[in-house]
């Protein structure tokens, strides 16, 4: 057998673990993996400006393509720089590995230079975490800890390794495991049949039905088999934010997202529903509102991979532990072989109340908001303009505010994994390096990261990483010079006391910012420049392009539910209320 | 309601605190924790006990066994169980009279007298949380000086048993 130090047999096992890329930043304790690195051509390092950075890169990449991401970072700061990273990946079930250095075991427990018990300070926001000992054990615990992130509800795993692990001149045996089995980790995969049969019966036998879809549908690939399910029942369908695109967004029987700032027609729906059928969705509280007045009159069928998310919220009347795909692939079958069939009439009747809905209060019909005119560019045009100009064809990062609700409501997904953005945790700060992840995924995609001018400047730094490692992202800020969510919630409950949510005269110029930095940046004040300006940024295949745009700084967020209330409770403009 | 967890845990570093952590960061109680090994050295045997409704047990069952070290989680509640807990008590003893009545106290609980000095008794109980607690109560007047509890340990009763 082959004999490599612990930092060889590191970078050999994320070689077989089928790692092509990490992203990362060196450190002390991290050093002999990185010249362990230095020395191979099998896996290829991008070296961020923060290791926060690194970790949302690689859960973009993750997120863009389904794969593990793999992140890299150093002890004591490195390590805790990263945290943020991994919490928003854990919120999101994002499947991740962060590889952290440790100082050596002889020093640990020694308030040593750089040392953070990271296996500690990380544990509530891991899947699961490993701490090595041994450059023996390196191998199996890298294959365990992308086979714990990849499957299950999937996750990020933390592996730390103390310097003296990875010491070059200590050499053992290199083998990597063909399989890996867990006695105490063996993850769900099918669902119960009688309940999957108990479930399509309820669903079939409905008369105002709604298909509520999530991440989970997203991260499982299972978008084909619930379109086909949808699709053959003709039922109505809404996303969670964090489901955008499991459900193509263009087709007629997709409602609009639900929750918060979901649509009128899909928070309506919902509260008259009869039957909801929720897959790859936890019920989260900014989708229910009160759990107390939520949906009253209906039958819960709720399918999740994970055995805590069912009934944590709402009891489901019927609870499926499964993957999004297996069950759905169960349930399409079960739907086939059905004597009984939806009632045609009462599903027609259905529709009748959903399109009216659509046509009163719908946010795509009706016009929602005041139009753009002059200097007044309105935030929700941009994001319109930009799925025009991509073909709706773009994968779209966000960062976190009213801009990401805008991008969320405003360009319609049709395609999974082409709306990153972060809903669990909400971390301003993830919608750039995350663009670079998924446009080192898909180089010859539009990607483009909607954000604010403030959460772009919460990782404004790594704009020198896509010049490094050339990763042409599109930026449109939607610049409202405030910290627009947080004024709106000033507006709607604090007497527009706008504490701390402006930054008076502090903003910097983001076109030159840009220009520093090697790349375009581009100013627009005017809606009549908006469309040509975008066409160019655009056009610019292989350069980063900042659009820095002025939007409307009044403009708030609707519909937005009213706390305490119920699903259809909401306000639809700034005095329109249900 | 009083519910008492049985887990079988790797036995590996870091196991511990995961659930312990586990149980602080989703807002439940531990009341009482014991861990040790089993017969099998690569196992650790945990019981725990907390209060929760029949949601809030189901919760705190299904929490567990996601950690990925726990191969198995029963709520013994659900069926029917031993548990037994051990305590120590020392307790000042210097007049004849307390002493007499103590170890009458003691026998009636089923208890012994483990170590004896010119001013104290200690005494070592085994039995359910009720048993010790009653006990507790008996010789309280008496002046207790320390107790130590085990915690409870949990084992379901007839042919059940939990095993990897
Ligand atoms: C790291 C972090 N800190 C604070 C918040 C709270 N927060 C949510 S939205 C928001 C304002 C975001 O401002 P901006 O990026 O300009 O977006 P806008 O709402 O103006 O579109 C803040 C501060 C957060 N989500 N993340
Ligand atoms: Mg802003």
């Amino acid at each position: 057998m082959e004999l490599l130090s612990g930092g060889e047999i590191l970078i050999r096992a994320l070689k077989d673990a089928g790692v092509k890329n990490v992203w990362g930043y060196p450190g002390g304790a991290a050093l002999h993996i990185y010249d362990a690195l230095y020395r191979q051509d099998d896996v290829y390092h991008l070296l961020v400006r923060h290791e926060q950075a690194a970790v949302h890169a690689a859960d973009g990449f993750s997120r863009a393509t389904g794969e593990v991401g793999t992140a890299l970072v150093t002890s004591g700061p490195g390590a805790t720089n990263a945290i943020t990273g991994i919490a928003t990946a854990f919120m999101d079930s994002i499947p991740m590995v962060v590889i952290s250095g440790q100082v050596p075991l002889t020093k640990i427990g020694q308030d040593a230079f750089q040392e953070t018990d990271m296996v500690g300070v990380s544990r509530p926001i891991v899947k699961h975490s490993f701490l090595v000992t041994r450059a023996e054990d390196i191998a199996e615990t890298i294959a365990k800890a992308y086979y714990i992130a990849a499957t299950g509800r999937p996750g990020p795993v933390v592996v730390d390794i103390p310097k003296d692990v990875t010491d070059p001149s200590h050499k053992v045996p290199y083998s990597y495991p063909s399989e890996v089995k867990m006695r105490s980790y063996q993850p769900t995969d099918k669902g119960h049949r009688g309940q999957i049969k108990r479930a399509v019966k309820t669903l079939v036998d409905a008369k105002r039905p709604v298909i509520y879809a999530g991440g989970g549908v997203v991260i499982d690939n299972a978008s084909e088999q619930l379109i086909a399910l949808a699709q053959a029942l003709n039922y109505p369908v809404t996303n969670t934010l964090m489901g955008l695109g499991c459900y193509p967004g263009t087709d007629r029987q997709y409602l609009g997202m639900l929750g918060m700032h979901g649509t009128f027609e899909a928070n309506t729906a919902m509260h008259h529903a009869d039957v909801i059928f929720a897959i790859g969705a936890r019920f989260d509280d900014r989708v229910t509102n009160d759990l107390e007045k939520f949906c009253p009159h209906a039958t819960i069928i709720h399918v999740d991979v994970d055995p805590t998310s069912v009934s944590k919220n709402i009891d489901a009347h019927i609870p499926i532990v499964g993957t999004c795909t297996s069950v759905l692939t169960e349930m399409l079958a079960i739907n086939k072989e059905l004597k009984t069939k939806p009632d045609a009439d009462a599903i027609a009747d259905w529709w009748t109340q959903l399109d009216q809905w659509r046509a009163d209060k719908g946010i795509y019909t009706a016009s929602r908001y005041e139009e753009s005119s002059g200097s007044c560019i309105k935030p929700q045009d941009v994001i319109k303009m930009l799925y025009k100009i991509t073909n709706g064809e773009a994968i779209v990062t966000s960062d976190v505010g009213q801009h990401q609700m805008f991008a969320a409501q405003y360009y319609l997904f049709d395609k999974p994994r082409t709306w990153i953005n972060s809903g669990g945790l909400g971390t301003m700060g993830f919608g750039l390096p995350a663009a670079m992840g998924c446009q080192l995924a898909f180089p010859d995609k539009d990607v483009a990261c909607v954000t604010g001018e403030g959460s772009i400047q919460m990782n404004i730094q790594e704009l020198s990483t896509c010049s490094q490692h050339k990763l042409p992202v599109k930026i449109i800020n939607l610049n409202n010079a405030a910290l627009g969510m947080v004024r709106q919630w000033q507006d709607m409950n604090y007497s527009s006391r706008y504490s701390e949510s402006v930054y008076e005269d502090s903003l910097p110029d983001f076109v030159k910012l840009a220009e520093s930095y090697g790349h375009v940046g581009m100013k627009i004040t005017h809606i009549d420049e908006l469309e040509e300006k975008m066409r160019k940024c655009f056009a610019m295949k292989d350069r980063v392009v900042f659009m820095d745009i002025d939007v409307d700084r009044s403009e708030h967020v609707y519909p937005m539910q009213m706390p305490g209330g119920s699903m259809r409770d909401l306000w639809l403009n700034k005095t329109e209320r249900t | 309601m009083k519910r008492i967890i049985s887990i079988l845990l790797e036995n590996e570093s870091g196991a511990l605190s995961r659930v312990v952590g586990l149980f602080s960061q989703r807002g439940y109680n531990i009341d009482t924790l014991t861990v040790a090994p089993t017969d099998d050295d690569t196992l650790s045997r945990l019981t725990l006990t907390t209060q929760g409704d029949d949601h809030m047990a189901e919760q705190i069952v299904k929490q567990l066994h996601k950690l990925i070290d726990t191969i198995k989680v029963v709520d013994l509640t659900v069926g029917s169980h031993i548990e037994r807990e051990l305590m120590l008590v020392k307790i000042k003893a210097t007049d004849n009279d307390i002493r007499t009545e103590l170890k009458s106290c003691v026998d009636i609980f089923r208890g012994h007298i483990i170590d004896v000095t010119p001013a104290t008794y200690t005494v070592q109980l085994a039995g359910d949380s009720e048993k010790l607690d009653a006990f507790i109560e008996a010789v309280r007047e008496m002046g207790i000086m320390e107790v130590v509890r085990s915690g409870v340990s949990g084992i379901s009763r007839g042919d059940k048993f939990l095993r990897v």
